[in-house]
Parts: structure tokens; sequence; C-alpha cells
């Protein structure tokens, strides 16, 4: 016999460390509600002074790329260098940049 | 008038020497090993979920739970042992007492039971600290102000999380509802106990030091039945209640609880690790 689904849904957690750094992918955690959520992901991902934000998404709610779409996906880049600003001179006297 | 002016003779002199006689200092260390106590029986109880959680999640949450009330009663024994000048660590407080010099309150020593008995054991418990911190964090007592502030936050977190869990298994099946019902029932003969005052409150009362915690009943009543209502969950109209925890008397779960937790620091005076 198939041993029955019984977790609860699973989200996936972003981590904000501090005021205006972006979210970033902590991990994932189940929960059986948006409440829920945020409290299981306090709880595990941010322990050790992690973050002061916290975004969950219901994994489900996640569009993906798939692997077999891999190639036509991301290839065409490989060989767009001038996309990239390796050819600029920078201007002397420029420090912070 | 004469009557208002010695009050005002008092008030100053209040002011000028705050918290100064031995009585008032053994009145804030036995209410300081109270408070430490509580979170101490608490923390153990809440220790011995570890691993056995009904999901991961849950278990790292009660374990969190645990470590908060551990660190709590630390800086609570700390305190009391600072108070009576008395060399005595926050350990020696903790596993050299016995039984009968325990002062916490008998909801805490209550064993886990099931999921929703330990969930609705915290929601009792939690929403007391938040209004009896919410409380202290006022005191003329800076220490005990201060460190109540601390825990408070702590205490709302704890609160939070175990009245979503009530509301959740008050409106989830049938079994849940019902085993959450029943830990409700069992648990309200321990709900007096949890505001139970001695002449050490009375003394520290009118010091200022503390409030008058039989304030804090209503605006708990009021809170609880919020949170069951919300549950779908009745209060039982059976008026039964015991207590004695004040006093050192205990059910017969704290000896057997103080026995696992003590059984190193008996066994081996001093042993560190």
């Amino acid at each position: 016999m198939e041993n029955a689904n019984t977790q609860f849904q699973q989200w996936e957690v972003f981590i904000q460390a501090k005021n205006g750094s972006p979210f970033e992918h902590a991990g994932s955690i189940h929960a059986a509600d948006k409440k829920m959520a945020l409290q299981n992901a306090r709880d595990i991902y941010t322990r050790r002074c992690e973050g002061r934000s916290l975004w969950v998404v219901p994994t489900n709610a996640i569009a993906a790329t798939v692997a077999e779409e891999e190639a036509e996906f991301f290839d065409p880049a490989d060989d767009k260098i001038y996309r990239t600003p390796n050819f600029y001179k920078m201007p002397k006297g420029t420090t912070n940049l | 008038m004469t009557k208002f002016i010695v009050r005002l003779i008092f008030i100053k002199c209040l002011k000028a020497q705050p918290i100064c006689n031995d009585e008032h200092k053994n009145a804030r260390y036995n209410f300081c090993l109270r408070l430490a106590d509580n979170n101490l029986i608490l923390a153990q109880r809440l220790a011995e979920w570890c691993s056995k959680g009904p999901i991961l999640e849950e278990d790292l949450a009660i374990t969190n739970m645990s470590l908060d009330l551990f660190g709590q009663a630390e800086s609570f024994y700390d305190y009391a042992a600072a108070v009576i000048e008395s060399n005595s660590s926050a350990d020696e407080l903790a596993f050299l007492r016995s039984e009968r010099e325990y002062l916490n309150t008998l909801m805490v020593e209550q064993p886990n039971g099931d999921f929703a008995f330990t969930m609705m054991k915290q929601m009792l418990f939690s929403a007391y600290t938040k209004l009896l911190y919410e409380s202290l964090s006022k005191s003329v007592d800076r220490t005990l102000a201060g460190l109540s502030a601390k825990a408070l936050k702590e205490a709302k977190y704890h609160l939070r999380h175990s009245s979503e869990w009530v509301i959740r298994l008050g409106n989830g099946t049938n079994e849940s509802k019902e085993r959450v019902q029943f830990a409700l029932n069992e648990l309200w003969l321990f709900v007096d106990d949890m505001f139970a005052m001695d002449e050490n409150d009375e003394a520290l009362i009118t010091i200022g030091v503390i409030e008058n915690t039989k304030d804090i009943k209503p605006k708990w009543l009021m809170f609880i039945k919020q949170i069951l209502e919300e549950a779908n969950l009745q209060i039982t109209s059976n008026t039964n209640s015991i207590s004695g925890g004040i006093k050192g008397i205990h059910t017969e779960h704290l000896g057997h609880l103080l026995c696992e937790m003590q059984y190193l620091q008996r066994a081996y005076p001093g042993a560190k690790w």
C-alpha cells in the first residue's frame, strides 16, 4: 500500500536580511496556511538573526523552467559577450564604481 | 488632611530609598524565584517534545520556546540571587532545590499530554505571562522591569504560536476539537493557581514593585474567552480548582520531572561539560 502524503502544503521562504536588501530564498517549510507558514519560517530560518522580514509563497504558485528547456532558454546568451560591460574604459580618477 | 500628608511623606520616602528593608528583599527574592521556577519547569516540559514533534517545523518551534523559557528562568534566578546578595548561581537554584522549595504554578508542571494539550497549556500560561510582563515592565524596580520587557517579546510570540494552534485545532476535525476541548477542561483546574498571591506580593504591591496581579485575571479571562470563541470551544462548567504552587505544594508530577532534570547534578555534584 502506498503511504498517503500527510504533510501540510509546502511553502518557499524568502528572507530580507535588512531594510532595502533583496528578499533571498532560504529554503522551504510545510504549513497549513499563510499565518502558520510565516511562523514556521520564523522558527526555522531566522533563529540566528538572519533577517528582519519574511515572505512565504506556496511552492505550487511558483512557475519554474524545466530541465528540457534549459538549452533553448539559456544557451543563446553564451556568445553575447557584448552584453556585459567589459569593453568600457574606466574614466581616470573614478574610485567608487 | 493628616492622612494626605502621611501619604505624601510615604511617597517621598519611597522615592528617596526604594526597596530597602530585608522584608522587601525577601519578598523580591521569592517573587523572582517564582517567575524563574514557572519558566524553568515549563521549559523542561517543552524540552520533552524534542524529536517527538508532530512535524519537523513544530519540533523546532516547541524547542525554540523551551530555550526562550530556559533563558528567562536563568535571568530571573540570577536576579533573585543578586537581590539577597547570595552567591547561589542559577544552576544551584535550579538543580539543588527540592520539590517543596519550588514555587512554580501547578499548570506548568502538568505532563505534556498530546499536542493539543501542550498548546492549550502554553496558551493559558503565555496569556498570563504576557499580561504579567507588560505590568512588570513598568515596575519601579528597574532590573525587574528590564528583564520583563525582554521576556515580554518572547511571551507574545509564544502566545501567538499556541493560540493560532488552539484556533485551528478547535476548528479542525472532530478528533482535534475533542482533544483540545479535553485539554481545556483538564487544565481549567489549575487556572486559579496561576493568579495566587501571598504576603510577598502584598509587600511588593505596597512599594510599587508589582501591580496587583489580581487585576490581571479579568484581562486574562477576557482574552482567553475571545480565543476560545474563535476556536469554537467552551469553558467547562466544572468550577473545581486546586492550588498550592506558591506554597511549594505540588501535584505528583513535579517530583518526577525534578528527578529527571536534577539527576546529573545530584549524582555528580558540580559536574560540568
